[in-house]
């Protein structure tokens, strides 16, 4: 069995879900055996080193100037072309913005199945079936691929990342040989957000709703946050009120988050913001109304005023921080 | 400039989700339909680009007598056209992708757009399995799309900030919430809507790829570990995440 395993690795950029696709294949290894092809693109090699302690042994480093600035036709043809000479029998990626662009379009070359943001994989005698959040997590379906070529994404932040050392990294240059006529959209500029972590990345997030009544209060939020490194969140209703920027609504119509923690703040617990956040490890709610739906999917709650609980709180915790 | 937008008939947002008795599928009793809420973005943004440039729309599902109800909506909101690609029974995306991209092909259109994502299956792939098919630039998950002639410049989200991206038409682009506020359909349009034509064009038969196996609702039983406001019940929460769960 052959797996390739796309680490959204560009240059020295190695984040986190690289370590959680990296895990996954060789779990995957473990019980079957496997060849696995990491994949990075212009890598940086002495960054690649990282990939040893998560039981990476041969990187496939795709390598073309036009792939300097992410295109995902001039990445996907590349890596078709790579992907072709191994035959792989699974290829997984991140179901990040990159990987979803990407998994897809690699389906559609092999003509294979593909399924996105999976959260867990069963593997049956050989037989793999790969489970899926459907209605923004209302349910999950158990689904199976039929063509022989398989395609997955995996939901960051759900396969924890395990350290499995290796003494070696074998890192295979693959020159691309795509024309300027394959990159057909490119990336020309990246602007950051400064200093703030996404939510779709954070282990932590405190989520502020329309309880915080204000958009200047959430500094009490974003304080909470930095002790906690953790990213700020917010309910639809504050976010329409444009209190708060699109990126970090949470909900079915928002983003569909996983942290370690999800701290909920003045937020009632509609079911279109449980939708993007149930999945979460722990649930903590702070609201002054004690039938508030969103205690009933919480582990932790305090009932009461967030103005005069969020403070003390903060301080506490900076207590603990040290 | 000739826009087609790509429609899907997903379950309302507030729909409590029940597994159908094929263990399969869901439940569809009492369960209101709308249209996709990140298609709404995308027909608004074709219409407004319409407006600016002439040209026409045309909204397009895969689907059933269902889907003719949806379709509607797009109509009321201002889409000129609207093609249904009959098919019955269960499909998946790829299905649905080489059908809109089969049309797609003899329609040539300037300008495809769709949903980020379908809130039913959440599966972000149709664009690209689009883009693949017909051999067109895409961009996904916009907020931002500048047209000057033939150049585009589109903004894209991505974990902490935004992509600038690129490219030429023809195009595809996915849209996501921010890109525009979707206007409401007035009352005569609604009722206009009615009366309008669908076309109607069989859909060509694929296998599935994917088969669905089965579907259950998750079931997380939560600590309901719940306090009240003092001193002491903050401090008692902050030593529970800090030594039940070891969080922080
Ligand atoms: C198509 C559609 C899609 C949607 N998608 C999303 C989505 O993606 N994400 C999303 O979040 N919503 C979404 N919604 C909206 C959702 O239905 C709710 O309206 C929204 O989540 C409510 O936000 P909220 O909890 O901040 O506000 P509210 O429901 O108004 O709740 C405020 C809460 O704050 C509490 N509170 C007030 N003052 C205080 C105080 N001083 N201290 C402590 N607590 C206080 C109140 O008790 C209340 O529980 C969607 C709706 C539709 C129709």
């Amino acid at each position: 069995m052959n797996i390739i395993a796309y680490l959204d690795f560009n240059k020295n950029e190695l984040k986190k879900v690289a370590f959680e696709v990296a895990t996954l294949a060789n779990q995957i290894k473990s019980q079957t055996n496997a060849n696995i092809f990491a994949i990075g693109i212009n890598v940086d090699t002495e960054k690649a080193n990282e990939l040893k302690d998560y039981g990476i042994e041969k990187l496939i480093n795709i390598k073309s100037d036009l792939l300097d600035k992410y295109s995902s036709d001039a990445i996907a043809n590349s890596l078709f072309q790579f992907a072709q000479s191994i035959n792989p029998d699974l290829l997984i990626f991140p179901a990040n913005s990159h990987g979803l662009e990407l998994a897809p379009r690699i389906a559609a070359k092999f003509n294979a199945g593909y399924v996105s943001d999976v959260i867990d994989l069963i593997d049956d005698n050989g037989n793999l079936y790969f489970k899926k959040p459907v209605y923004a997590g209302k349910s999950i379906i158990t689904t199976q691929i039929k063509s022989s070529v398989k395609v997955i994404s995996i939901r960051p932040n759900v396969f924890t990342a395990k350290k499995n050392p290796t003494n070696s990294l074998d890192i295979q240059n693959f020159e691309s040989n795509i024309s300027i006529n394959e990159v057909k959209a490119k990336v020309i500029d990246i602007n950051k957000n400064i200093g703030k972590l996404d939510v779709k990345e954070a282990d932590i997030i405190v989520s502020g709703g329309r309880g915080m009544k204000a958009a200047e209060h959430f500094n009490l939020i974003e304080e909470l946050a930095s002790v906690l490194g953790a990213a700020t969140g917010a309910s639809r209703a504050v976010v329409d009120d444009g209190w708060r920027p699109h990126s970090e609504q949470v909900g079915q119509t928002g983003k569909t988050v996983s942290p370690t923690l999800y701290i909920a703040c003045g937020i009632s617990g509609a079911i279109q913001h449980l939708a993007g956040m149930s999945t979460s490890k722990y649930i903590f709610a702070i609201n002054k109304d004690k039938d508030a739906p969103i205690f009933k999917v919480a582990d932790y709650g305090l009932v009461g005023d967030v103005f005069d609980i969020l403070p003390k709180l903060t301080e506490e915790i900076k207590k603990i921080k040290g | 400039m000739n826009i087609l937008v790509a429609i899907s008939r997903v379950p309302d947002t507030t729909t409590k989700i029940i597994v159908g008795s094929d263990g399969k599928t869901i439940d569809n009793n009492n369960v209101k339909f709308i249209l996709n809420p990140y298609d709404e973005f995308a027909l608004e943004e074709a219409l407004r680009l319409k407006e600016k440039n002439g040209g026409n729309v045309t909204a397009i599902s895969v689907g059933n007598d269902l889907n003719t109800e949806t379709l509607r909506n797009a109509l009321a909101m201002g889409a000129d056209n609207a093609v249904l690609i009959r098919a019955e029974g269960e499909f998946d995306s790829y299905f649905v992708a080489k059908n809109i991209a089969d049309y797609a092909a003899k329609s040539n259109p300037d300008i495809i757009f769709l949903g980020k994502q379908s809130i039913d299956f959440d599966s972000l792939q149709l664009p690209s399995y689009l883009a693949e098919f017909l051999n067109l630039p895409l961009v996904t998950i916009v907020t931002k799309i500048d047209i000057n002639g033939n150049e585009v410049t589109a903004e894209r989200e991505i974990e902490g900030g935004k992509e600038i991206v690129s490219t030429t038409l023809p195009c595809i682009f996915s849209a996501q919430k921010g890109l525009n506020n979707p206007r409401y359909p007035k009352l005569p349009d609604i009722m206009k809507a009615k009366k309008k034509p669908i076309e109607e064009i069989q859909a060509i038969s694929i296998d599935n790829l994917i088969e669905i196996i089965k579907m259950e609702i998750p079931s997380r039983s939560r600590l309901n570990k719940i306090f009240g406001n003092t001193d002491e019940d903050i401090q008692n929460v902050v030593k529970l995440l800090h030594e039940e769960a070891k969080v922080i």
